[in-house]
């Protein structure tokens, strides 16, 4: 199994996992972010990510996300924000490696943590989502047994309590007619719908933090904006520290509180959405927000 | 020289019993650029294989190009027709347009050899047509392989545009690309409708209505096989007057407007 699909697909592992302790309390856009009321669910201080040529391609970057709070981490292709987001997962391509900082998900200090470790944090205090969730399924199986082992082996919920458990899991999600799609299998399915399936299995465990990594890109943008709600609303009922890769300012504009701008494997700005937005500080900010005005529909909306 | 560059007239295609285009009909005039936006299903791809003919349309459909009815060519006249070069196509992939075993240079030019264009007429339509999508020269010694996804795009339009067709049909031209190479490609299409004027028109099919809307004078809309609304793009954006075309438009992210200021999306489509 590659490591990637351990985020999402059955993780076996050797010890009990503990239930993670983080509250339930979503937090407003008018959050403060001065006061530390309650400890960060994911967090990289100063995080260093090498090649093993020694070339750097993160260079001291700083990512905190709090329980029921959004980040958006936006920039191009190459500006080390996906690479950022695998650091957190423990998940860096072959070749790769954090050189400096710390790493801590949902009270866990994982500085320098090895794969043992990981394997007891994915999917249990953090899940994640990416662009293609065709590729971390099974074509052969059915959705419902994916998703039934999923939630035992990763959230140990009993064989029996399973296929309840699972059909909750996708009505939450809003997906309806959920007991034909748990007989269905991939290819049957919308890309929108496999999208949701994913996210009921990277939510199976109840993490305290869902990093979605370009999860609606490749979707329709009506499809987008029903899974953009859905991000929103479940970080507020279930308290999820949310982190949302984007290449589009627009869709962090839609769903985070805050924002950091990714270039070159620096963060070249940071802050909340609204003033990062309106009034961007650093010239490659505007330049993003040029780029959106020449295709955004805001022109013809005036 | 016809008056309508393309008319598409009650154009449908049955893939077995599924009808996926019904009763299309569609007209792009000289130098028009008429943008077609659909999602997954509308039947955009088929619409644009349909233009090429590489799918038979049923009984009544009638595709014309520049006045020539062109709906049920076969064998030697298709290929003829085709060889004439009136039509040119741009995928989203360009390597579907580019072999990756011969060199751009070759590649822009190799229809006008099969034309017996004189190989200094051939050279300078591809340096008209390099500087017309903003490529280097120094590229024109690579293969596509040593290009990157923008500027292979762009070297497919070349090569479609040295033939000087009077009607460019590009399926998704962008929606491989990335953000900035997606901003190059468009830009290069933008400056092409500017400069050339009524000498080409375009149609252009993607999901993306952001490009679109930059890039065409008209918007038509395809939802399930069917055109919805079809109109002046800025009309189509700001005064949408179907459903499907409104919630299109709503679920656009804007950057200043947040979601609970707009309506909330139909439920989903399964």
């Amino acid at each position: 199994m590659s490591e990637l699909s351990q985020i999402t697909a059955p993780a076996p592992t050797a010890d009990a996992v503990s239930v993670s302790p983080h509250g339930g309390t979503a937090l407003g856009p008018s959050f403060d972010e001065g006061s530390l009321v309650r400890p960060a669910a994911v967090e990289a201080s100063d995080l260093v990510i090498a090649a093993a040529d020694g070339s750097l391609l993160v260079h001291g970057v700083s990512v905190s996300v709090r329980p029921g709070e959004a980040l958006g981490i936006v920039g191009e292709s190459g500006s080390g924000k996906t690479l950022t987001c695998r650091a957190l997962l423990g998940i860096l391509p072959p070749g790769l490696s954090v050189t400096g900082g710390t790493v801590r998900v949902d009270g866990v200090d994982l500085t320098g943590a090895g794969e043992r470790e990981w394997r007891d944090v994915r999917g249990t205090r953090i899940g994640a989502v990416f662009q293609d969730p065709a590729s971390y399924l099974n074509p052969a199986m059915p959705i419902g047994a994916q998703l039934e082992e999923t939630l035992r082996v990763t959230a140990r919920v009993p064989r029996r309590q399973a296929r309840e458990r699972a059909r909750e899991l996708l009505d939450d999600l809003g997906i309806r007619r959920v007991d034909l799609v748990l007989r269905q299998r991939v290819a049957h399915l919308s890309g929108g719908m496999l999208q949701r399936v994913l996210i009921a299995m990277a939510l199976a465990a109840d993490p305290a933090v869902l990093i979605a990594d370009e999860a609606t890109t490749a979707l329709d943008v009506t499809v987008q904006a029903e899974l953009l709600d859905l991000l929103g609303r479940l970080r507020a009922e279930r308290g999820l520290a949310l982190v949302l890769v984007s290449h589009d300012l627009a869709v962090v504009a839609q769903v985070c509180e805050r924002v950091q701008v990714f270039r070159d494997g620096r963060v070249v700005e940071a802050g909340a959405t609204s003033r990062v937005l309106r009034a961007p500080g650093h010239p490659y900010t505007r330049e993003l927000l040029r780029a959106h005005a020449a295709y955004g529909l805001e022109r013809f909306l005036a | 020289m016809s008056a309508t560059m393309l008319d598409i007239d009650r154009l449908s295609v049955d893939y077995g019993r599924v009808r996926v285009l019904d009763a299309v009909s569609l007209r792009v005039r000289p130098g028009e650029v008429v943008g077609v936006v659909g999602e997954s299903g509308s039947g955009k791809t088929t619409l644009a294989r349909a233009v090429l003919r590489a799918v038979d349309a049923a009984p009544e459909s009638r595709i014309l190009v520049d006045g020539r009815d062109v709906t049920r060519l076969r064998g030697s006249q298709l290929r003829a027709w085709r060889r004439s070069g009136a039509v040119q196509y741009v995928f989203q992939d360009p390597l579907r347009s580019l072999d990756p075993a011969v060199r751009v240079a070759e590649s822009i030019v190799e229809g006008l050899r099969i034309a017996r264009v004189p190989a200094g007429e051939a050279e300078r339509r591809r340096t008209a047509a390099l500087e017309a999508v903003g490529l280097d020269e120094d590229l024109l010694s690579r293969l596509p392989s040593g290009l990157s996804g923008g500027q292979r795009q762009r070297a497919a339009i070349a090569r479609a545009l040295v033939v000087e067709p009077r009607l460019l049909v590009l399926d998704e031209p962008v929606s491989a690309l990335d953000a900035a190479s997606r901003d190059r490609v468009v830009r290069a299409l933008i400056a092409l409708r500017d400069d050339r004027g009524s000498d080409l028109a375009m149609l252009v099919i993607s999901h993306d209505i952001g490009s679109l809307a930059a890039l065409s004078d008209r918007l038509v809309v395809l939802d399930r096989g069917r055109i919805v609304e079809d109109g002046p793009t800025r009309r189509v954006i700001a005064r949408p007057e179907h459903p499907y075309t409104r919630l299109l438009i709503d679920s656009v992210p804007l950057i200043h407007t947040p979601t609970t200021n707009r309506p909330l999306p139909a439920p989903v489509r399964s």
